[in-house]
Parts: structure tokens; sequence; C-alpha cells
């Protein structure tokens, strides 16, 4: 396959970026969208370019590293499927193709396509725990937890952290990241004891962040490589209020 | 160089314990007087910051990747082990570890085996406590399945992503502590070197990955929880970062490495589908619990599956191994899937494939169920193949995938330099000459939850450690020599890419020191090594700059430090004259091709002293001893 390639190049947080266009010859439909980009990268280097910087490191669509957005959707064409599991055979021969960085101003440009995560560690720092010190545990089955709800914490737990959910929302906002962790946690019973507190402060740290709010335009939901349902924000929003009115 | 073991005395099952007891104790408000590095945030990394800041310990942890919480153990799928016996199924402690030393070969510690199967049942407890979502039965107590071959059922498992939900509730632990100000997290920061003050570990030099800033770190002791390396295969199942670097800059200052050349070799993973393949996906070993694997027996056979009848298939393993069938151990379903293909009974374009079936499955338990079952791992195939395993069998082949080898350790987890103590998959402890599946969750946690926080304080309290300092002469000449091989990396200018010399390496390696070696093998690949080094020290090509982010310069000094291990890897599967687990050398096995041991001469686990880049290492020898477990022959027939 024939493909163009428009990749955003930007050398640092600091500078201005701008799209830069290479034709690639030889695409094998079988390469994933990331080794498509390794090639690029080595024909780059040959010529005495300097290569594409992206953040990449499991391959398997589990780390939450790779990210990038393809023809104006974060992780590309592909329903449930990361960057690096996306693969070349849903392009067609002579297509055009936008490659750029998550666009959010809580998610600064690194280099590249590469951005700056950190904020998302933060939301978790604030909050996103359950409180239980190493020797201290019961024997695990003295907690025992419905399926249903242990099926449900595990949807919202599935999340990667990738950042796709920011980059899709038209309000850069983290509701959906941050309701998937508030709820994987208040949805089982060693969530309880801190479940008013830890709504609370992910959501003032999401604020301060300065990621965007949520004006239900769910594409957060059809970016997320994991499927999470927006119905976590619903749940966060109710556990918010709650909350809110249980502290006065 | 000595290596003392430490192991404690008395019976297998009170040496923890006892040894616990006799560990010193540090005052708990001593202990925010000593700073503890701890490199990497992977289970063994994340779990091991947490916890010694839970104590009280000042630590500061560092990763490469942009979140702790992205660590290479986030990948792992299938399940971790522990001795709970919820299921009433004949499980114990001393069966856990039995199966642990039998599948290991023989090759590992009897003590570190018994700690690490003692020690499952915490992981387990500290685990769901944290709100890890592991599979529940109806009734809301944990599931169970049996994996890898284990004749019990004691997996505990979250769907198809055991390891990202361990690590996440690792990573909330360490998160929680780093909201407390007890840990200092560095991310996008990677060590390359070990600073060494007396003999002793006393800090490393990093850089920071994003303004290229080398900068130094002082501290008590330093815990190295970097992870395996398998990628010096390149084509791996490991995630791309993985690399050697940490543990061989130690290497080089001294830490003995033991057994580097077992290697596993995974035996269902996604073939190779053309050049440009940059790694390898492994499908869960779980898969073999429902799929059957076959070859057509034909050779050389283009049909389609379907078309080829039943009695014209070679369910290869269930004939082989009539008790064990598909379920047989990672090393044996490797290499038969290997001979298959050799004998040219081999499916796919490529003719290195071999099929894991579910139509029968299916048929027996319908679609929905095995959907339920491996739905996510279908999806997964279906993605990378674009084959529907629903409609046509999976093609799978191994493929690298995990490193028993590592820095040698002593019981307390600490390497032959004082104060550098190793932790996961970095370490040889506990797997031998093979690992079975859902150990190494098992063990990196284990060795960081629940063996380096009682350790780490007895060095700290028995040892004399003066105040040290990034100013210090030792700090500032290892940052010196750090800057001289990034100038020289950046300085050469040649004609070839990184990628290039790595995976050429890699064939090199997967050739002569993958799945079987030979002597002869072994001998043109340390001819074959340090030319290719020297191409690399005379012809990469690294672009950019030192003081700047730049992903080629990362790449090459990971690659230069595989192109002196890959020696070492060699000199050691040399020099183990005998078949044993993942290390299968030709010359050794049976009548039918089994491995074939060698007791009496190699009943020990190779350590290895550095004498320089390109001079032959120098060989310890830790003899092991069997006192509860028999030696056997390894039968799963
Ligand atoms: C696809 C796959 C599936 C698996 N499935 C299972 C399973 O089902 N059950 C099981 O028990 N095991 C499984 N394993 C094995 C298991 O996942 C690993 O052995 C284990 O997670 C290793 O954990 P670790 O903490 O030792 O290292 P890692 O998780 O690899 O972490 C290494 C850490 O060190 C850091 N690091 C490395 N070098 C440096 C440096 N120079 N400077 C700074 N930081 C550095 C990295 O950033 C990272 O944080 C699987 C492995 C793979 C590849
Ligand atoms: S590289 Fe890990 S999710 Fe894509």
């Amino acid at each position: 396959m024939k493909l163009t390639l428009h990749v955003w190049r930007q050398k640092s947080t600091s500078q201005k970026g701008a799209f830069e266009t290479h034709v690639m010859d030889s695409v094998s439909p079988d390469m994933s969208f990331l080794e498509m980009l390794d090639e690029l990268n080595q024909a780059l280097i040959t010529n005495g370019k300097e290569p594409v910087a992206f953040d990449h490191d499991c391959r398997e669509g589990i780390c939450g590293s790779c990210g990038v957005v393809i023809n104006g959707r974060p992780h590309g064409p592909q329903r449930a499927t990361t960057a690096c599991q996306l693969h070349m055979r849903s392009y067609q021969d002579g297509q055009e193709i936008w490659v750029e960085p998550w666009r959010a101003s809580a998610f600064p440009v690194v280099k590249d396509l590469m951005v700056d995560r950190t904020s998302f560690d933060r939301i978790i720092q604030s909050g996103g725990f359950i409180s239980v010190r190493t020797g201290s545990a019961p024997d695990a089955n003295e907690i025992p937890v419905p399926k249903v709800d242990a099926d449900k914490a595990f949807d919202a737990a599935a999340c990667i952290g990738c950042g796709a959910c920011v980059a899709a929302c038209p309000n850069a906002s983290a509701m959906l990241f941050t309701a998937a962790k508030v709820s994987h946690m208040g949805l089982l019973p060693q969530g309880q004891p801190e479940r008013e507190q830890r709504v609370l402060s992910m959501v003032s740290t999401m604020d301060e962040e300065g990621f965007g709010s949520c004006t239900n335009h769910k594409e957060c939901q059809e970016a997320c490589p994991k499927e999470i349902s927006i119905d976590y924000i619903s749940r966060m929003n109710r556990d918010y209020v709650c909350a809110s009115k249980n502290k006065g | 160089m000595e290596l003392n073991s430490k192991i404690p005395s008395g019976p297998i099952q009170d040496k923890w314990d006892s040894h616990k007891f006799n560990l010193k104790l540090i005052n708990p408000a001593n202990k925010r007087k000593y700073q503890v590095i701890v490199v990497g945030s992977g289970l063994a990394g994340a779990s091991a910051a947490a916890t010694l800041a839970e104590l009280g310990y000042d630590v500061k942890c560092f990763c490469f990747q942009d979140s702790p919480r992205r660590a290479h153990s986030i990948a792992a799928q299938g399940g971790i082990n522990a001795a709970k016996n919820y299921q009433n199924d004949g499980d114990s402690i001393y069966r856990l570890f039995y199966d642990t030393v039998k599948g290991g070969d023989f090759r590992s510690r009897e003590a570190n085996v018994y700690r690490l199967a003692q020690i499952s049942v915490n992981i387990i407890d500290q685990a769901a406590a944290q709100g890890v979502p592991f599979a529940r039965e109806y009734g809301g107590m944990l599931a169970n399945r049996s994996f890898g071959g284990a004749q019990v059922s004691r997996t505990f498992y979250a769907r198809g992503q055991t390891g990202q939900q361990l690590l996440l509730g690792a990573y909330s632990a360490l998160s929680r502590m780093i909201a407390a100000g007890k840990v200092k997290m560095y991310p996008r920061t990677e060590m390359l070197d070990l600073v060494m003050v007396d003999g002793k570990a006393r800090g490393i030099v990093t850089r920071d990955l994003t303004t290229g800033k080398i900068e130094s770190h002082a501290g008590h002791a330093v815990v190295m929880a970097t992870g395996g390396y398998s990628t010096v295969f390149y084509l791996s199942t490991n995630a791309m970062g993985c690399n050697v670097t940490a543990n061989w800059r130690a290497h080089r200052k001294g830490a003995a490495f033991a057994n580097p050349c077992y290697t596993q070799i995974h035996p269902t993973c996604i073939p190779v589908s053309g050049d440009h393949q940059s790694k390898l996906t492994l499908m869960s070993e779980s898969l073999r619990n429902d799929g059957r694997i076959w070859v057509p027996k034909k050779k050389g056979d283009t049909r389609a599956a379907k078309d080829i009848p039943e009695n014209e298939r070679d369910y290869y393993l269930e004939r082989l191994y009539p008790s064990f069938g598909n379920l047989a151990p990672r090393d044996l379903a490797s290499r038969r899937a290997k001979d298959m293909c050799d004998l040219g009974q081999g499916v796919g374009a490529t003719g290195l494939g071999v099929y894991l079936d579910f139509s029968d499955a299916m048929k027996r338990d319908g679609e929905a169920t095995i959907s339920e079952k491996y739905g996510n791992l279908f999806d997964m195939y279906e993605r990378i193949t674009g084959e529907n395993p629903y409609r046509q069998p999976m093609r799978i082949f191994p493929a690298p995938h995990y490193t028993m080898g590592g820095l040698w350790v002593d019981y307390n987890l600490m390497s032959t330099i004082p104060g550098l103590h190793v932790l996961g998959e970095a370490n040889f402890s506990d797997h031998g000459a093979n690992r079975l599946g859902a150990s190494a969750l098992m063990q990196g946690l284990a060795d960081g939850y629940f063996v380096i926080p009682y350790t780490i304080g007895d060095y700290l309290a028995r040892e004399e450690l003066k105040d040290v300092s990034p100013s210090d002469s030792e700090f500032i000449e290892t940052e010196k020599q750090v800057r001289q091989k990034i100038d020289r990396l950046l300085s050469i200018d040649g004609t070839r890419t990184v990628d290039s010399f790595h995976r050429e390496l890699g064939r090199i390696m997967w050739n002569h020191c993958g799945m079987a070696r030979t002597d002869k093998g072994l001998k043109e690949a340390l001819v074959k090594i340090p030319e290719l080094r020297d191409e690399f020290w005379n012809n990469v090509r690294v672009l950019g700059e030192g003081s700047d982010l730049n992903q080629s310069l990362e790449k090459a000094g990971r690659v230069a430090d595989f192109l002196e291990f890959a020696e070492l890897m060699c000199h050691d599967a040399l020099t183990r004259a005998e078949s044993c687990g993942g290390h299968f050398r030709e010359e050794h096995q049976t009548e039918d091709g089994e491995a074939k041991r060698n007791d009496e001469e190699y009943s020990h686990v190779s350590a290895w002293e550095f004498t320089g880049v390109g001079s032959t290492p120098k060989l310890h020898k830790e003899n092991l001893e069997f006192e509860n477990v028999k030696l056997a022959t390894r039968s799963y027939k």
C-alpha cells in the first residue's frame, strides 16, 4: 500500500508545532499502526532526519502508553482498539492519514506525538486507593463480593489510563477516567469506608489540573479502547452530590 | 567473590519464621533517616516502594515509562498462584512448593521456593483488600482455575488482565504513599549506572528522559526491580522498553549474574507475520485448557484447517503426553511445536505455526461459554491476524517470554554487592530452569510486599553506613562515565539504525541461544556477537542531542548493553552441558527427545563475575541441596 502521512512535529512543549508530510510506498496490511511509524522512523534516520517521538511500550493494548489522534479520532477508526493494536488493513491504498498528539491543556505536548499525562497520576494520588497497609488484610474470602458487583467493578477497573477520553471530549474533560476509578472502588465493599472522601478529592483534583467539565457529548465512551461506559459518570455524579451533602 | 546464600538452618517450614525473628529491627522513629532507592515500578518495585514507605523509610522510586502504572507487569494475563486451597482439591503450601521445584527442573533453591509458597496466601489477601477485582463465584467467594499444567486449581485471576489489576493495586498503594510525601516518584527517568562507595551500593545515576539531564541520587540502599531481558531476542512477548541495562550496569560493578541462559519460550504466541514485526503477542496459556493443539499429519499440507479430516491430524501433545495432553509444561509444549515445524508439518504462510483449535470445546460447551471465558483473547487475535478464531483454529508459535536468570541474590534478596537488593524478574531466585505459569506475579509481589520489607531493615541495622551525597567523588566519576558513553553514541554518526543492530542480535540469539542450543551454534554466536558489537560502536547512527528527549539514544544505550550481555548468555549456555527446563542442549536429550539433566555435574547455580568486555567471565558455583524434594526425572507422560 502507498500512504500519505501528515505527522505532527513539535520540538518541545514551549515551541510551536506543525504537520510534516511523508509518503510511504510499501506499507503492509499486516503491520500495526505503530510498526508503520517504526518504518517511517527507520527511513527518517537513514535520511539523516530525526525520528518521530511517540509513546508506546506493551503494544498489546494494555499499558496505555500509546495514544495518537488519527484522522481526528483518538486511537483511530477501529472500535475498542488502541493505536498499537490497530492494523494497517483498516486503511486503503492511496489514503491520506493525519497523526497528531492528544490535545488538552492538562496534557501538554512533550515532543511530537508525546504528551505529559502526569495529571492522571495526580488524580489517583488524591484518593484513587483503598488505604490498607501491607500485612493488615483479612483472609481474602472474609470479604465476599457478589459476582455482579465484582464484574461491574472490573468493567470500570479495566481503564488503561491512556487519555483517549480526554482527547475525544470537546471540553477535554477527565470525567470518564475519574469516574472509572471512583466506581471501581465504590462498587466494592472494601472501598466503602473512604467512598465519600475519595470522590470529593478526586473530582477537586481533576478540576485543579485544568480538565474541562462534562456536558454529555459521550465522545469519551466512543473513543475508549476499553469501552468504559458513561453510566459510571452518572454514578460518580450521584456519589459526589451525596458526599457533598453529607459533608455539609 | 563469595556466594553465601544465607539460607537459615532448621526444618524448611520453619526457616522463614525463625529467620524473621532473627532479623534485626530498626526503631520506627529511625526509619525515616534511611533513604532507599527503588528502581522499577512493576509489581516488585511498586509493592516494595509502597511497603517500605508505609514502614517509614524515605523512598525514591524510578521508572522509564511516563507513569508507574505502565510497567511491563501490566501485560500479564493469566493469573497468580496461591496455596489457599479454597477449592478443597488437595492443594497446600507443600504442594505448591513441590510443584515449583519440580517445574523448575530441580535447579532452584528449596528454601526460597518454600517461602514463596508460604507467602503466596498473604498476597491474595493483600490484593483483595486493595480492591483488586478478582474473578468471583456467585456466592461472592474467589474463583480459581487450573493453569500452566497444575493439577489443582490454585490460580486467582481477573479475566485475562490479572497483571493489570494487580499492578493497579500496587500502583494505588504507591500513589497513596506519593500523596503522603513518603515516596518521591521519578517517571520517565532511566537508571544508567550504579554508584558504589566503599564497596557498597550507595546510589544511582539517572537520565531524565524528557530533558536529558544526568543526575545522581544517593541512598543507604538500592533496590532494583527492573524486570526481565527477553528483548535480547528483539522479538519477544515483552514490552518494547524491557531491557537489561540496570542489571548489566550492576553486574559490571560486581553483582554476580546467575543462570543468564535460562529463558522461557512460551508456546502460545501469535506467529511472526513479516519483517516489520516489532513484537510478538502472547495468547494466554489458559487457552490450552480448552483448545486442542494439532498439525496436519502430511508435510507441507496447504489445505485449510477445516478441510483436513480428523484422521489426518496429529494432536501431538495428547499423543506424547497422555496424562497432561495440551497442558504439558511450557518448555515441552514449545519444543514439540518446533519439532513439528522442523518436520515440515507447520501451518500458515511461513510454516512456523501450529493450530490451537476450539471447535471441540465449542461443540461441547457452546460458543457462548467459550466466548465468556476467552472472548477478549479471541478479539485480540482477530485484531492482529484478521482471522476469526470462532471459525478457524488459531495459529500459534513459541516466543521468548520470561527470563529465569537474573542477578544472583541471597535469601535476603541481596546481590553480591552489599546494599544492592534485587527483586522480581530481575533476580534469579525462585524459578530454577523453568517458571510455572502464574508464578511470576506471585514472586514479584512476594519479594516486594513481604520479603524485602523485613530483610532490608536487617541490612540497614547491621551496617555502618556513612553519609554520602551526590557531590562525592564516586558520584561525580560515575556521572562522567555515563556522559562519556552518551557522547560516544552520539558522535559515531554511522549508517545503520539502532533497531537494525537489535534485530540482528535478536536473530543470532534466537538461532543459537533460543529454544534449542548446541555447542557448535553457541561457539558461532560467541564469534558473531563481538563482531556485531564492534560494528555497532563504529557504524551506528544516533541522531539528535543528549540534552533533549531522544528515543534513539535511549534505545542505543540499551542495545549497547545487550551486545555485551548476549555474550554472557552464550557462555552460560555453553558451559551448562546438560538440558534442564528452558535450557535445551541438543547433545543432551533422551532417545525420545526429552531434556536430559546431569545432576552429578550441574546441580548448581552458575553465578558469573564480570571480567571486562569481550573477556571470558568467571564462573562461581552455588551448589543446590535437595533435602525435601527427591531429585527425579521430570515426567509428564
Ligand atoms: C505478555 C505477558 C504475560 C504474562 N502473564 C503472566 C501471568 O499470567 N502470570 C504470571 O505470574 N506472570 C506472567 N508474566 C510474567 C510477569 O508479568 C513478569 O515476570 C512480571 O510482571 C515482572 O514484574 P517485575 O516487577 O519484576 O518487572 P516489570 O513489571 O517488568 O517492571 C520493571 C520496572 O523497572 C523499570 N525499569 C527497568 N529498567 C529501568 C532503568 N534502567 N531505569 C529505571 N527504571 C527501569 C521499568 O520502568 C518498570 O517500572 C507475563 C509476562 C508477559 C510478557
Ligand atoms: S503500547 Fe501499550 S497500550 Fe498501546
